[in-house]
């Protein structure tokens, strides 16, 4: 760096010959002029800028919708030993494309390894990245046509991508009826993670901490 | 040895006239349109000096050796050019909610006159978008066209790369079919499976934790305004900074010596 041609006169402006100085001034009338003329407009964008933002983001990140519970049947309808398909609707007003099968049977205390609740709701969503399972009785496994992930009778990762177990669905009994209620996540041991993720999100090892729950869990 | 014919001879009516002696200059309407035409071009000229910008534009200096393959680019602007066209004229018909979205595109490709063919027109050319697309960059990469000064415009066009695949996979949603939706699943998913910001991104495209009702309106406000504006304004700075900088040679010219240099090696 040169020398600077004139060594400053000090912090006040009087000592610098600026015309119209004030006394015990620092700071020219044009840079204050310059600093908040840039100031309003900074404040000015950010104040259509962040509501917009805001209004994009905000809802679809952090609304936690409410919890909807569901009849699907008569608890003497659903056996122990093979899955019935029942449709739901998890998102309503929009017809068709709001809805999803969920594959439902009683707790059978010869295969469950844990048992949370009378009657075990799966998914029908692949954990791979979310195309629709069949459960094949020939085979007893659940089977993803996209890319290949096989699933075993108690919801397991039996081959393929799939990064965990199919999801489940909190169910209760109320009036004689079987209902369904929010979906919830399960790790490869089948531990329950109430706030559920999407497909590709492992829940093993280190990604359970890499994948957060979200704000956009169900209110229990 | 060449032969050469004699050329025939224009007839009569169509030979020019020779002016008579004191006759003035004849003024027809071809020469008036002509005459009002460049006044009119000199009065936005003298107000915006347009033609100075415009001559830089197009009439550059270009290496030697300049050939087919430096037209990639232009092409890919073509292509994005024909695709916001029919994608506008496509708007007029389409209907962004998803009760209505699979029965409009119906209406549209099937009822309305040259509604398969502009449709077609939109589906097929974003293919061939990003094929143009990545021919050019090959173009550019093997020329070692990206090297100092034109890294940024590398950048630039990497980020145009990006938003050619975001209008892609936006508009892959908007016809509603079951390819569509199961398409768009697999793809809010693999976004989803970022680590920390996948899961709140994922909810985001989705406007929430399921594939709901303003899904589709998201994805039709960012393919339609959102990217091609950013994509509009991008190309415009690509550009520019290629008029700036201007093109290089094929790798396989080499640069002419100085005169001098090669007079004093002598």
């Amino acid at each position: 760096m040169p020398d600077r041609r004139t060594p400053p006169k000090g912090k006040y402006t009087a000592d610098r010959n600026i015309p119209g100085a004030f006394e015990g001034e620092s700071v020219t009338r044009r840079r204050v002029m310059v600093l908040s003329a840039h100031g309003a407009g900074a404040v000015a964008t950010m104040a259509f800028l962040l509501p917009a933002l805001g209004f994009a983001a905000g809802s679809s990140v952090f609304e936690r919708p409410q919890v909807r519970w569901q009849s699907i049947g008569k608890p003497e309808d659903f056996p122990d030993d093979v899955y019935v398909p029942k449709v739901i609707t998890t998102v309503a007003g929009i017809g068709e494309v709001g809805k999803t099968t969920v594959f439902v049977r009683r707790y059978n205390p010869d295969i469950d390894s844990v048992k949370y609740q009378e009657f075990v709701v799966l998914t029908s969503r692949c954990m791979h990245l979310g195309c629709p399972v069949r459960y094949t009785e020939a085979a007893q496994r659940f089977i993803c046509p996209c890319h290949g992930g096989v699933y075993d009778f108690e919801g397991k990762v039996d081959g393929g991508p799939p990064v965990r177990p199919l999801d489940r669905f909190y169910n209760r009994i109320r009036n004689g009826e079987v209902e369904v209620g929010p979906r919830y996540s399960v790790n490869g041991d089948l531990d329950r993670f109430p706030s559920y993720r999407d497909p590709a999100q492992d829940l093993d090892g280190i990604g359970q901490y890499l994948y957060p729950g979200r704000f956009s869990t169900p209110k229990q | 040895m060449k032969l050469k014919l004699p050329t025939p001879p224009l007839p009569t009516a169509l030979q020019p006239k020779p002016k008579r002696p004191g006759e003035s200059e004849k003024v027809g309407p071809v020469d008036q349109a002509k005459e009002a035409g460049i006044s009119a071009v000199d009065w936005v000229d003298e107000r915006t000096s347009l033609s100075g910008g415009l001559r830089w534009m197009m009439f550059r200096k270009i290496p030697k050796g300049t050939n087919w393959f430096y037209t990639l680019g232009s092409a890919t602007l073509f292509a994005f050019l024909s695709q916001a066209v029919t994608g506008v004229v496509l708007a007029m018909y389409y209907d962004p909610s998803a009760t209505r979205a699979y029965e409009s595109t119906r209406y549209l490709t099937n009822e309305v006159f040259l509604g398969e063919f502009v449709r077609g027109m939109h589906r097929w050319g974003s293919s061939v978008m990003v094929i143009l697309i990545f021919l050019h960059m090959g173009r550019v990469f093997f020329f070692g066209a990206y090297k100092y000064p034109r890294e940024l415009n590398w950048i630039i066009g990497v980020v145009l790369l990006i938003l050619t695949m975001t209008m892609s996979f936006t508009g892959y949603l908007l016809p509603f079919d079951q390819r569509s939706y199961w398409a768009t699943i697999v793809g809010v998913n693999i976004n989803g499976s970022a680590p920390f910001a996948g899961p709140f991104l994922s909810d985001f495209l989705r406007g929430g934790a399921e594939f709901g009702a303003t899904t589709l309106s998201r994805f039709y406000a960012i393919h339609m305004l959102v990217v091609p504006g950013l994509l509009a304004a991008l190309i415009g700075a690509h550009l520019y900074l290629v008029a700036r900088l201007g093109t290089t040679a094929p790798p396989w010219l080499k640069a002419n010596e100085p005169t001098e240099f090669s007079r004093e090696r002598v």
